[in-house]
């Protein structure tokens, strides 16, 4: 049955920029050559690791403006959001930029929400240009959401690894670039997931969800398309949407990826691979984009997914509520 | 199919997703660093005993974990006890180091709050809940204890 949650785009607003930022670890990831900018040290010259994802942030959002020939006051709209406790990095970064800020809290959905709704408002014309930006960063991440680094714990065999990155992507009606041709927003889904280092286990769900929703809604099926990726559900997240996908009677078949899954080579020991909103923003603004651009992928379904759980509502025993929003880019 | 079924489904379907722990590997690893911590330990008891006539076993070991928690807060700094751990788990978790670590970590990570906001109050997210229930325990058995001997 189909809802309410696809847009299909009239003026298919285009990705006329991106940038994308990753941390050390990062680098020795087999698409490192697609990455802008790595960064040798992770705390990158700066007090703490919090102000290091702020720097990231501005880095992308400035240097993506900077690649599509315009300065930040050409800009008319940022959105951009992050993992930290009231999105301090993505508020602190706008500080920087005179410009109208739009804060968005996905958790690891957020690059794909903040391009949907990116590409509604530059669609319907109230905005000319607009950035769409997200970071994250392993240790400012890990010292909210878990234990201190240097605590000589065992990580469990589903964990997944905040990735240190971010990117922006640049959306505009004129220009050159990739077009944004639909979005479906996601809806909250739980399937009663306490685990809070099992995230891909959390998350598949909703992939699945509104996956299969935008399926029935754009009457399409996977092979439609070149590429279907999907933002960190990790090595077993991703192996649970397949059967779970194939349990509702769709194949994913070889063009699908994960980019949590494919981030991090197996000699990295981060188990389920990596997450974070910085894992499909690094990927989609660096990697993705650059193999649309070259027209080797025409037709990519992007979908991040987040789970929308805080530290406060793990220890009270609460479930994880997964979201995950999707976007067609097309050349 | 209604929800909850759905959940117990699903949850039932993820645990046997699940990779498994290789328990063996990690047991033998957690046997091996942890007996070499507690050879140092009697090491450093040892040498003490033998330098010094006038000290006690009992100083002895005193002196043994304090040399334990020092060395384990030092390589906490230095940023190499978390691999070690991550490798020995128990092994390192168990002996009087893990709980030098679980000290000296929190220390470090919230430093940038300042010394009392920070420091002084997330010192002990880790090891207070040990500390907790050690001083509970020796209650209870205290009690026990008092309540035995009073017969």
């Amino acid at each position: 049955m189909s809802s309410k949650q696809t847009i299909i785009f009239k003026n298919q607003p285009k990705i006329i920029s991106s940038y994308s930022i990753a941390g050390p670890k990062e680098s020795y990831s087999v698409f490192a050559p697609y990455f802008d900018l790595v960064l040798k040290d992770d705390l990158w010259d700066c007090d703490s690791y919090e102000m290091a994802e702020r720097k990231m942030l501005e880095h992308v959002i400035f240097n993506a403006i900077e690649r599509a020939k315009m300065n930040p006051k050409d800009i008319d709209a940022l959105i951009c959001g992050d993992l930290l406790n009231q999105i301090i990095s993505s508020s602190f970064a706008a500080r920087k930029f005179d410009v109208t800020y739009i804060g968005l809290f996905g958790a690891c959905s957020t690059m794909a929400e903040s391009l949907a709704v990116g590409a509604c408002l530059v669609d319907a014309g109230y905005f000319d240009k607009v950035a769409c930006a997200t970071a994250s960063h392993f240790s400012s991440v890990e010292r909210q959401f878990r234990m201190p680094l240097e605590l000589g714990s065992q990580r469990p065999p589903t964990a997944q690894w905040t990735v240190t990155g971010g990117g922006c992507s640049i959306l505009s009606n004129v220009g050159k670039g990739p077009k944004i041709t639909t979005a479906t927003f996601g809806k909250v889904v739980d399937y009663n997931i306490t685990d809070a280092n099992n995230m891909g286990a959390a998350m598949a769900p909703s992939a699945m969800n509104t996956m299969i929703q935008h399926f029935i809604n754009t009457n399409t099926t996977p092979d439609d398309y070149d590429l279907i990726v999907t933002g960190d559900l990790g090595k077993l997240g991703a192996e649970i949407l397949i059967d779970l996908m194939e349990y509702n009677g769709y194949k994913l078949g070889q063009n699908y990826m994960d980019c949590g899954h494919c981030i991090y080579t197996n000699e990295q020991n981060t188990f389920m691979g990596g997450s974070g909103c910085g894992c499909s923003a690094l990927m989609l603004n660096s990697y993705i984009i650059q193999k649309i651009r070259e027209k080797q992928y025409n037709k990519v379904l992007f979908i991040a997914t987040g789970a929308l759980l805080s530290t406060t509502s793990s220890f009270q025993g609460e479930s994880i509520p997964g979201i995950a929003h999707a976007i067609v880019i097309e050349n | 199919m209604n929800k909850d079924e759905r959940n117990a489904r699903y949850n039932a379907y993820v645990e046997s997703k699940i990779p498994k722990t290789h328990n063996f590997p990690s047991l033998i690893y957690a046997f091996v660093i942890g007996g070499i911590i507690c050879i140092l330990g009697q090491t450093i008891k040892d040498t003490l005993l033998a330098i010094f006539d006038t000290m006690t076993p009992q100083e002895a070991s005193n002196w043994a974990s304090i040399g334990l928690i020092f060395l384990a807060s030092l390589l906490t700094g230095l940023g190499v006890f978390d691999d070690i751990g991550a490798i020995a788990g128990a092994g390192t978790i168990v002996p009087i180091t893990g709980f030098s670590n679980s000290i000296a970590s929190p220390a470090l990570e919230f430093k940038r709050e300042g010394i009392i906001f920070g420091m002084c109050s997330k010192m002990f997210i880790v090891a207070g809940p040990v500390i907790v229930n050690g001083v509970v325990a020796s209650i209870v058995v205290g009690l026990i204890y008092l309540i035995i001997g009073a017969f």
